[in-house]
């Protein structure tokens, strides 16, 4: 397998890695650059645990190849924290009590934070469309749902 | 994955030439969601990748007199957010905003949906329904084949190897003329399609229909335009009865397999069902248009 240098900017920061050109970028974060954030639960798109994103754009990182990353920047749920503050999303995921096992919960944030982003003040229906991609099997999402209005109402706020 | 070597050229031209300088399998790659998935589970062959999301003309759009002329890997994320597009196009853009996910739509393409020419495809009747064609180009040059033409079985298209997919072409539709998909899914999103149907009208300032097409997926080998379909339709003020007789029609000619997911009576049935309803709602776009 060869080997690309790629060189990317992760949460802001310049970051290179040599990545096998057969890897995707989820295994590129995890096992090469040490951010073990987003999660692998089904590796075919389909659950979301993977977020990122990709130039701004939310997108599975299981779905895309390490290589791909060259010359773009990513965004991973570590790049949520500012200046050591929890993210609204985070507290108030923390306070709803939003999740129990938790590894779903990267994804939820980099997905919920993306569209609060486009859509400030977005309606339940919204917010469960644009979480569709993402798989609980632990909390029956209505504690997410309702986590993610309250941080959408305290972003406003600022 | 076995993917041994990646390129991502800057052209067209540059593209083409990759796609036949190698022994080694090459596939190209715009999103990468059918592609990458399918890689992983065929782990040993190895494979080359040429990404075309770096050429510049796959990834833009143009909208003027001549209608839509779309690079093939412009994300659905993006397309779907086209509004000039939308306007024209209503039932292409629902078809996108179908596919998968957010995250999925932030990196499948139109194009891809079409290459992978999967019986199940949302956007590839729906293409049918407005008359799209595809702009082929290869290393012996380039020629344009209408969609329901492009693909010819499961998994299958008229691409031979070395070809790629340059361009996806659609007539701008005239004021009474909209199109509409549907599809009918178990679930409320984030499933493959169990039957789809994508319509176009051309209504007259009388509310007589001049032309339409009706193209059905998921419920043959391939997505079909339903020529006695809209025989049903055209000269008909698109009246209950007439577009009942549509949706007989569509029904007739599905072909459609049991899985588990639907038997081979339900998808006939509600195939009909589908193109009633898709009609309608494309009726009332042309309607509005005038
Ligand atoms: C979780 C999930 C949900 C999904 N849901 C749906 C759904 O609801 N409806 C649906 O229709 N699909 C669905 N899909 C399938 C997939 O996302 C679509 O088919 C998508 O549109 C493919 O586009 P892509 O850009 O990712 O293609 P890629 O994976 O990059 O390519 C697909 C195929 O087309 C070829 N190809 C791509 N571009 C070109 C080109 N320009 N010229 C020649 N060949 C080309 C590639 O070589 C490959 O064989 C889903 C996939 C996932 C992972
Ligand atoms: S691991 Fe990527 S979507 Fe499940
Ligand atoms: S908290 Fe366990 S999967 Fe969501």
């Amino acid at each position: 397998m060869t080997g690309v240098l790629v060189s990317t900017t992760i949460n802001g920061d310049a970051v290179q890695f040599a990545c096998p050109t057969d890897e995707t970028l989820l295994d590129s974060l995890r096992n090469r650059v040490g951010l073990t954030g987003a999660k692998e639960g089904c590796g075919t798109g389909d659950c979301g645990a993977c977020s990122v994103t990709l130039d701004g754009r939310l997108v599975c990182a299981c779905l895309v190849l390490g290589v791909e990353a060259n010359g773009r920047e990513i965004g991973t749920v570590e790049g949520l924290v500012e200046d050591g503050k929890l993210h609204p999303l985070q507290e108030k995921f923390i306070e709803h009590a939003a999740l129990q096992c938790g590894i779903c919960t990267p994804g939820f944030l980099v997905a919920a934070k993306t569209l609060l982003e486009k859509n400030p003040k977005p309606s339940e229906e919204q917010i469960r469309y644009a979480l569709a991609g993402n798989l609980c099997r632990c909390t029956g999402y209505d504690k997410i749902v309702r986590a993610v209005q309250a941080a959408a109402k305290e972003m406003r706020k600022k | 994955m076995a993917v041994v070597d990646y390129n991502a050229p800057q052209s067209v031209q540059e593209a083409v030439a990759l796609l036949s300088g190698s022994d080694i399998k090459t596939k190209v790659m715009a999103g990468g969601t059918d592609l990458i998935i399918q890689s992983k589970s065929q782990a040993v062959e190895p494979l080359r990748v040429v990404d075309l999301k770096h050429i510049a003309e796959m990834m833009s759009y143009s909208l003027d007199d001549g209608g839509l002329s779309l690079g093939p890997c412009m994300c659905c994320a993006e397309f779907t957010a086209l509004h000039d597009v939308e306007t024209l196009y209503p039932g292409l853009v629902e078809a996108a905003y179908l596919i998968g996910s957010t995250q999925v739509q932030g990196r499948a393409s139109i194009g891809g949906n079409l290459c992978n020419s999967s019986p199940a495809a949302d956007t590839i009747p729906a293409l049918i329904a407005i008359g799209a064609k595809c702009r082929i180009v290869g290393a012996g040059g380039e020629r344009t084949v209408a969609v329901e033409d492009f693909v010819t079985g499961v998994g299958r298209n008229c691409m031979q190897s070395g070809e790629l997919l340059q361009r996806i072409l659609v007539a701008r539709p005239a004021p009474g003329s909209r199109d509409a998909y549907l599809r009918f899914i178990p679930r409320t999103e984030m499933d493959i399609a169990v039957a789809g149907a994508g319509i176009s009208v051309t209504l007259d300032s009388q509310g007589v229909c001049t032309a339409a097409r009706v193209a059905i997926g998921a419920v043959a080998q391939t997505a079909l335009l339903v020529a006695s379909a809209a025989d049903a339709l055209i000269g008909t003020q698109l009246d209950d009865a007439s577009v009942a007789k549509a949706a007989a029609a569509a029904s007739a000619a599905a072909s459609p397999i049991t899985d588990r997911r639907g038997t081979i009576e339900f998808r006939r049935h509600i195939v009909g069902v589908l193109v009633k309803r898709a009609t309608l709602i494309a009726k009332e776009r042309a309607q509005a248009s005038l």
